[in-house]
């Protein structure tokens, strides 16, 4: 069982760091729900433990779209040379060749590698408003319905990449570099 | 209940939060069209080969983000500021910032 270095890295990035982002939204809303909207009494611990939970969601968001962004968007877009027939190590090129897939680049990637950044922005703001606010948080009707509305928005963002970028590599994936041995399995014939 | 209401902060650094949240998410969306309808600007903001015009694009929207977030909260660090009036126009300035990085949207603006 072998992946290739690219496809651990784009695994890291989407599998890694994306998909952990994405489960742990229910959890983020659970907690501004909690604490910000119904009033259920937190002990000082468990409202500290509430804000590392958001700290660590904004640096998950950071860490997905600055591995995508700088690690496999690079691999992804790189340029075939001329001539060259078969586009497997090219996956734009691969999806931009047949009329059947160029959509996934056009409005897939086109809109996954922008929308992604509304993530670890809004998620910021969210785990800013949480730790400078507090106990006093569900005082502020305004702020607290902001930092809701963010974290929405904040899966919205991340859910249209993480969708998108499965679909990419469905159809195009992101392979090359040496290969990487997970398990040794025997053959049979 | 009293003391935790009289110790409260002003809203004024939370509302800065969320506004220039607001405004880095729209900076993306400008970049992003402007990047895509002139080659020109596209090549000025091609900060890192590898990535191409979408390093300029993510990095001017961080400055952006990053420079509003510290002006808003300078100037709201103690004022209460109106909250309702402030997500009315980080909704908008939202909405906006997710039709300007919707591909379809964006071939349209150009005239595509």
């Amino acid at each position: 069982m072998e992946v290739t270095f690219r496809d651990a890295v784009t695994m890291l990035h989407g599998m890694g760091f994306g998909a952990l982002l994405l489960l742990g939204f229910t959890g983020a809303l659970a907690v501004l729900y909690s604490t910000s909207i119904a009033g259920h009494p937190w002990t000082p611990a468990g409202r500290r433990a509430a804000a590392l939970y958001l700290i660590v969601m904004a640096l998950l968001a950071w860490a997905t779209v600055l591995a995508g962004a700088y690690l496999v968007y690079p691999w992804y877009r790189a340029l075939a040379p001329a001539g060259t027939t078969d586009l497997g190590g090219y996956p734009q090129r691969l999806l931009l060749a047949n009329s059947a897939t160029a959509g996934w680049h056009d409005i897939g990637m086109e809109w996954k590698e922008h929308i992604a950044w509304f993530a670890p922005i809004t998620l910021t703001a969210v785990a800013y408003i949480f730790v400078r606010y507090q106990e006093r948080l569900p005082h502020f009707r305004g702020l607290r319905n902001a930092v809701t509305a963010l974290t929405c928005l904040a899966f919205l963002s991340a859910a249209v990449a993480g969708v998108f970028g499965a679909m990419l590599n469905k159809y195009a994936p992101v392979r090359g570099g040496p290969d990487l041995v997970i398990m040794k399995g025997g053959a049979r014939g | 209940m009293a003391d935790a209401l009289r110790d409260a902060p002003a809203n004024g650094p939370g509302a800065a939060a969320v506004l220039a949240a607001a405004i880095g998410c729209l900076t993306l969306g400008v970049l992003a069209l402007v990047a895509d309808a002139v080659p020109r600007v596209a090549a000025a903001i091609d900060v890192w080969k590898p990535t191409g015009p979408l390093s300029g694009v993510t990095d001017g929207a961080i400055v952006v983000w990053l420079a509003a977030w510290f002006l808003l909260s300078r100037r709201w660090a103690r004022r209460a500021v109106n909250m309702a009036g402030v997500n009315w126009a980080a909704i908008v300035i939202f909405l906006a910032a997710l039709l300007l990085t919707f591909p379809p949207f964006m071939d349209m603006a150009q005239g595509r």
